[in-house]
């Protein structure tokens, strides 16, 4: 191998260890014990695994967990199918005012959410959904409209307009072309959004710290930042605890990831 | 022929009608509720009940005297200006090593993207325990030998090239760099990823080209890839550029405001003013200068890209 070469793979493998630093030493700490997880003590390796970190994590945060889980189904679930139909009359139906709409739908998900954040909780409120895990679910619904409909928007305008035409000569009408041409092959399509809203709504922490103030209703994003932040440190359990809370994204992007690039490459446009 | 018309207007009808439930709740919740907002900032309302009485720019003009709101204006340049350089420096130098025909590139690539797929919460727990300031990388330096000073990280009030500047100290805040590595390695894959896109969208003759002409490998980079590589840089800054700005977990996450407000950040500061000390009228004038600051960055890259598209 040429030197030039030696080079390239030197520095990339030094990359590679400063991406995995984090979780190295995340792991590591999680299976230390509270003795061993000590400041001056940090880059040495335990005597053994010790599972009392994540067992005391786990326990803090399981119902939390489960509170993720009963909040990121159903928002992913139906953004998916709102951006689905959304993209399929955007990419195939052009009506007019489409070219004001598209634009100002698309900022919707660039703004800083901080300017929507008052009225969002005025109005939660008074709809008595404040606090609530199904109040979330709305507004993720509500935020995560923009992205979804640009990924299925691109995603059905790869699709050559004669497919729809033949079927609208047949005399089918907008809702069978969508049943019978797009909705089968829309698969990949799904996969990238939902994987993408997956993300997106397991990992938000302002949404969920505003709307949700009751420690019991909180998803486990909160919860694993409210278990770092108190004034016990038992860094062990912290790590642990992230860990838990990192846990569900990692296993989608380590087995889906091709779906997870190219949602997120679309979140730029391109 | 009028039955074929009759039969398209009515799907153009219930074309317009799927679409309406999502424009009309995007139009509340989005230009509705900002312009809600906008109203709130021209308000007094401080306190748990709604105050509507109009006062103008008050809120405005009391914001940019404090001390804290200036900080974060700094930290937030400062900010922004350090991790925009970073990722795409750190992103773009990836992707060009990535393209030497490099074997297990799909480990690498995983490797350097899968930071994206965890929360800024996370991210920021792991990285403030490796700059917990007697312990992680500190004591790591101290293992390989060096016993010079080391920073206090988070807890360090320094400013360095600091210089007066209206109420604050400006230059660039201590305890701002561990957010900025924290942020660098979450989201430099996306950088990296979004330039081997756009360096392997290069055409290979217009490289082989430059190579018969005589250039070596890195010519041919300066001359043919990076000048093609300006688009993408430009959706690199504003992608990045309004993430950064809009920062708020990662900053909860590892410092909270810091010292002295040296590692605060407008999103943090509006959440503070309005949820915890329901001074509302102030926190959505903080809210709305955020919303222009990324709304002058968003705003000219949507026309352009949308604009630069086949007529549809």
């Amino acid at each position: 191998m040429r030197p030039s070469r030696v080079l390239i793979y030197l520095a990339l493998t030094l990359l590679a260890a400063f991406f995995l630093l984090p979780i190295y030493v995340l792991v590591l700490t999680s299976v230390k014990t509270f003795a061993e997880a000590d400041l001056s003590r940090m880059w040495d390796l335990p005597n053994g695994i010790s599972t009392s970190g994540l067992d005391t994590a786990w326990t803090a945060l399981s119902p939390n967990f489960l509170n993720s889980i009963y909040l990121v189904i159903p928002a992913t679930v139906i953004t998916a199918a709102i951006g689905s139909i959304n993209g399929y009359v955007l990419a195939k139906w052009r009506f007019r005012g489409a070219n004001i709409v598209f634009p100002l739908l698309l900022f919707g998900m660039f703004i800083p959410y901080q300017s929507i954040l008052i009225p969002l909780v005025r109005f939660l409120q008074q709809v008595n959904l404040y606090g609530s895990i199904k109040g979330l679910v709305i507004v993720h619904i509500v935020y995560g409209i923009p992205i979804a409909t640009l990924i299925f928007r691109n995603y059905y305008a790869a699709f050559p307009d004669d497919l729809a035409e033949a079927a609208k000569v047949e005399g089918a009408s907008i809702l069978v072309i969508y049943r019978r041409v797009f909705l089968p092959l829309s698969l990949p399509g799904f996969a990238v959004v939902s994987i993408w809203e997956f993300t997106q709504v397991w990992n938000d922490f302002l949404f969920a710290v505003t709307v949700t103030p009751n420690p019991s209703s909180q998803p486990v994003t909160v919860a694993v930042q409210n278990l770092s932040g108190s004034q016990i440190v038992e860094w062990n359990v912290q790590m642990a605890g992230a860990l838990i809370a990192a846990l569900p994204t990692l296993l989608v992007y380590i087995f889906l990831g091709r779906f997870f690039l190219r949602g997120l490459l679309a979140g730029a446009l391109k | 022929v009028a039955w074929f018309l009759a039969r398209v207007r009515s799907d153009r009808t219930v074309a317009v009608l799927l679409v309406a439930p999502s424009i009309v709740a995007v139009g509340i919740f989005v230009y509705g509720f900002i312009g809600w907002t906008g109203y709130v900032s021209l308000s007094r309302w401080s306190g748990l009940l709604p105050d509507y009485h109009f006062v103008g720019a008050d809120n405005y003009e009391r914001l940019k005297d404090r001390p804290r709101f200036q900080a974060d204006i700094r930290n937030t340049i400062v900010f922004t200006g350090l991790f925009l350089l970073s990722a795409s420096v750190l992103g773009f130098l990836a992707a060009a090593m990535l393209d030497q025909k490099i074997k297990a590139e799909a480990f690498f690539r995983g490797v350097f993207l899968f930071p994206m797929a965890v929360s800024f919460i996370v991210t920021g727990i792991a990285w403030s325990w490796l700059f917990n300031p007697s312990s992680g990388v500190n004591l790591l330096s101290q293992k390989l030998g060096y016993d010079g000073p080391v920073p206090a990280w988070s807890t360090d009030a320094n400013i360095l090239l600091g210089f007066d500047l209206g109420r604050i100290e400006a230059g660039i805040p201590v305890a701002l760099l561990p957010v900025v590595v924290a942020a660098t390695w979450q989201l430099a894959g996306f950088t990296m990823a979004m330039y081997l896109a756009g360096i392997r969208g290069v055409p290979e003759e217009l490289r082989e080209a430059a190579r018969v002409d005589g250039a070596n490998e890195w010519q041919v980079y300066r001359r043919v890839v990076l000048p093609l590589l300006r688009p993408i840089t430009l959706g690199v800054v504003v992608i990045l550029g309004h993430i950064s700005l809009k920062i708020f977990d990662l900053t909860v996450a590892m410092t909270g405001s810091g010292p002295n407000f040296t590692s605060d950040m407008p999103a943090f500061y509006m959440f503070e003013t309005t949820f915890r000390g329901n001074h509302f009228a102030e926190g959505a004038a903080i809210a709305m200068v955020l919303l222009f600051l990324v709304a002058t960055l968003v705003i000219p890259y949507l026309y352009f890209s949308l604009r630069r598209e086949p007529a549809r």
